[in-house]
């Protein structure tokens, strides 16, 4: 198509330059009408211009077994969006690069994705160490931008977006639940680094407002493997439950140990099964026993989730697992689609403020989600499962509609007041 | 209090399994060998699908120690053979030889591979339990450390290993190949790395990085044990061992990597060649 209006737009040239050199009345009202009539079919036919999603998400390194299926979302959501005529007549392509689990390449690849293919959305980040790497060059050029995660939670930014699930509505559940039918001695062991010390300080307040103690924890470096130590000290403090938020594949080792070791204390997690899916990885019954919260897990029994496995299976046969962030960046995309059409129109100004308009919600996988506009984060439903011997789940409890309460009682309000902070329970917006 | 010595004794067994393949390749051939990491994650690879495939644990291991002495003699004949002597062009090499055996394995295999479970079970130790199989990790490590010694002071192997590594000149002129006896060295030490990788298989997620996890300990291990390969790495691994455990026991992983780091900055600025050297001179 492109071409064929090159081709008549140099044939009408070449016309008015005849026209220049041998002028007439005539000839000047016909070849201005061809030249109408030529622009015009030009401008109706031509390929509307593609809608292009950045996606910078690990596909190799430490985090690649976690990284991987969230690409995949983001292609199974981009693909069903295609096969209905793209949004607003547009196609979705899909621009990707793999930060290797390696903070620096995630902020070259963000400049590349935001400057150089000028993307109309970004999905990245996995860590909320890789959010934070590239978050001020998101802010800087103003770029939508998309983290598909569960994390610690607390952002207020005025240009991301958070499909994935926060402490108040994944770890609320899940200590209470606990607090009130295993036991009120708890242990945490995390991460070392943003994630864990923040998602440990709301383990610690929930901890208390139920009641219960926190009699340990332990905050480890992302690239210790070995935990014959750690587990020792969970044992010397005998805690009914053990809070572990256990990142990448060096960490998720700790699983396999504290079964050899035959540690018999409850373990309990959000990214834990969810995320790093322990309970398809290991032999089972090292898993066993395991309490998960989780907003998405690929055994939920609905018929949504059940038609959405079948069509992810379709298209990645050999996807391990499907996880939580997989969906988080799948229903990611299906919001993005929502907006631009509401906003008719990709401009990301347009969008950010379509999104803020409060009634964009989509049918995910785990039921419905919307975006909640004071927070740019999202509602969900929440389930709380345990992992059996056999590593299959037992569904405990499911928290419909689970909202996003803390921060915008905390006094993030996005629409009202732009901001680019992160807030914590001992670090809230000022009032 | 005995958990203490078990963990101690945990500590050193990994800094012993992790490194002992790099003591050779390293501290006896003198090339730094940044592909070490990966050549543990082909030794849990190879374990794990022998295992997946239904070789028995023992054998899968014994399997894959083969397997990557194979690779490491493909890897001496192919690339590191003309290398020797020009440590900062093998550090290249063996940096890009690393990468291709784990992007290899990512394609290949995926990001993560099915575990194959820790054996054995738990036994109450005082008045908590421990998993059966790191005790045995821990009796392994003490084995190796035998049999590496055999192998190099007491066999004839030895004596033509350790003539060649001092003066190769002198030893072709007495009639020893010597280019057989590096890439035979340089096999032994990516076996043992290989299997240090079957060792740990069972206890870790088999990941194309898995072995990533061993390169800063055993890399330290080794400058601190320095060349005598036994007693160097024997002192180093007790020596690092107690700092580490030590420190991880009372204030924390994190503290426990500091203090190792720490410890081995100490070491190498007071006794450069390491501890291999001052045990020798006094």
């Amino acid at each position: 198509m492109y071409h064929k209006c090159l081709i008549l737009h140099r044939t009408v040239g070449s016309l008015w330059t005849l026209l220049v050199r041998y002028p007439s009345c005539k000839a000047i009202v016909r070849i201005t009408a061809l030249a109408l009539t030529v622009g015009m079919s030009c401008i109706a036919h031509a390929e509307p211009a593609p809608i292009k999603i950045g996606v910078i998400e690990d596909q190799s390194g430490d985090f690649a077994a976690a990284g991987t299926p969230k690409l995949h979302g983001v292609e199974l959501a981009a693909k069903e969006i295609n096969a209905q005529g793209g949004i607003l007549g547009r196609q979705l392509v899909i621009i990707s690069y793999d930060p290797q689990s390696d903070n620096r390449r995630y902020q070259e690849f963000a400049r590349k994705a935001i400057q150089q293919d000028k993307v109309d959305v970004l999905f990245a980040g996995f860590t909320s160490a890789s959010r934070e790497a590239i978050r001020p060059i998101v802010d800087r050029n103003g770029q939508l931008y998309f983290y598909a995660n569960e994390y610690e939670g607390g952002l207020c930014d005025s240009n991301t977006f958070v499909t994935g699930g926060v402490p108040e509505q994944l770890l609320t559940p899940l200590v209470s639940w606990l607090s009130k039918n295993v036991g009120k001695r708890f242990y945490t062991v995390a991460a070392d680094y943003n994630f864990g010390q923040i998602s440990g300080e709301w383990i610690r307040n929930l901890v208390a407002s139920n009641g219960g103690t926190l009699v340990g924890e332990e905050y480890i470096p992302l690239s210790v493997s070995q935990f014959s130590s750690t587990i020792a000290k969970i044992q010397a403090a005998k805690p009914d439950v053990v809070m572990s938020l256990m990142i990448g594949a060096n960490q998720t080792a700790f699983f396999e140990q504290a079964a050899a070791a035959g540690l018999k204390t409850p373990l309990a997690s959000f990214v834990n099964g969810p995320v790093f899916y322990e309970h398809k990885k290991f032999k089972s019954p090292t898993f066993d026993g395991v309490y998960i919260a989780a907003n998405y897990l690929e055994e939920l029994q609905t018929t949504e989730n059940k038609q959405f496995v079948e069509r992810w299976r379709q298209k990645f046969p050999k996807e391990p697992y499907i996880n939580q962030v997989g969906e988080d960046a799948y229903l990611g995309v299906k919001i993005y689609a929502e907006a631009v059409k509401n906003a008719s129109s990709s401009d990301q100004a347009a969008v950010i403020k379509a999104l803020e308009a409060g009634n964009v919600c989509v049918n995910a996988p785990e039921g419905k989600v919307c975006v909640d506009p004071k927070t740019h984060h999202t509602t969900h439903t929440v389930t709380l499962a345990q992992v059996l011997p056999d590593h299959s789940l037992k569904m405990i409890e499911i928290y419909p509609d689970q909202r996003p309460y803390w921060l915008s009682d905390a006094g993030c309000d996005l629409p009202k007041k732009r901001d680019n902070k992160q807030y914590t329970p001992s670090d809230p917006p000022a009032k | 209090m005995l958990i203490y010595l078990y963990q101690l004794a945990d500590n050193i067994s990994f800094l012993i399994l992790g490194s002992i393949g790099l003591a050779i390749i390293f501290g006896m051939m003198g090339v730094i060998n940044l592909a070490h990491g990966e050549l543990i994650t082909v030794g849990a690879y190879a374990t794990a699908v022998a295992a997946h495939a239904g070789v028995p644990l023992p054998l899968a291991m014994a399997l894959a120690a083969v397997v990557t002495g194979l690779l490491g003699a493909a890897i001496e004949i192919a690339v590191v053979r003309r290398l020797y002597g020009r440590p900062f062009d093998s550090i290249v090499a063996t940096w890009g030889i690393g990468l291709i055996i784990s992007q290899g394995i990512l394609i290949v295999a995926g990001p993560s591979m099915e575990g194959i479970g820790t054996p054995l079970g738990s036994i109450m130790f005082g008045d908590q339990t421990v998993s059966v199989y790191r005790l045995v990790l821990i009796a392994v490590a003490l084995a190796l450390l035998g049999v590496v010694f055999a192998v190099f002071s007491l066999t004839r192997f030895g004596v033509h290993v350790r003539a060649a590594m001092q003066d190769p000149d002198m030893a072709r002129a007495l009639g020893l190949d010597v280019r057989r006896i590096y890439t035979w060295t340089f096999a032994w030490g990516a076996a043992l790395a290989g299997l240090a990788g079957g060792l740990y298989a069972p206890t870790m997620t088999i990941v194309p990085t898995v072995g990533a996890g061993f390169v800063v300990q055993s890399f330290v291990t080794v400058v601190v044990g320095g060349g005598d390969v036994v007693t160097g790495l024997a002192a180093a691994a007790a020596v690092l061992g107690l700092v580490q455990s030590g420190l991880t026991t009372f204030y924390g992983t994190l503290i426990g990597q500091v203090g190792l780091l720490i410890a081995v900055m100490v070491v190498v600025r007071l006794q450069p060649k390491g501890l291999s050297a001052w045990i020798r001179r006094s």
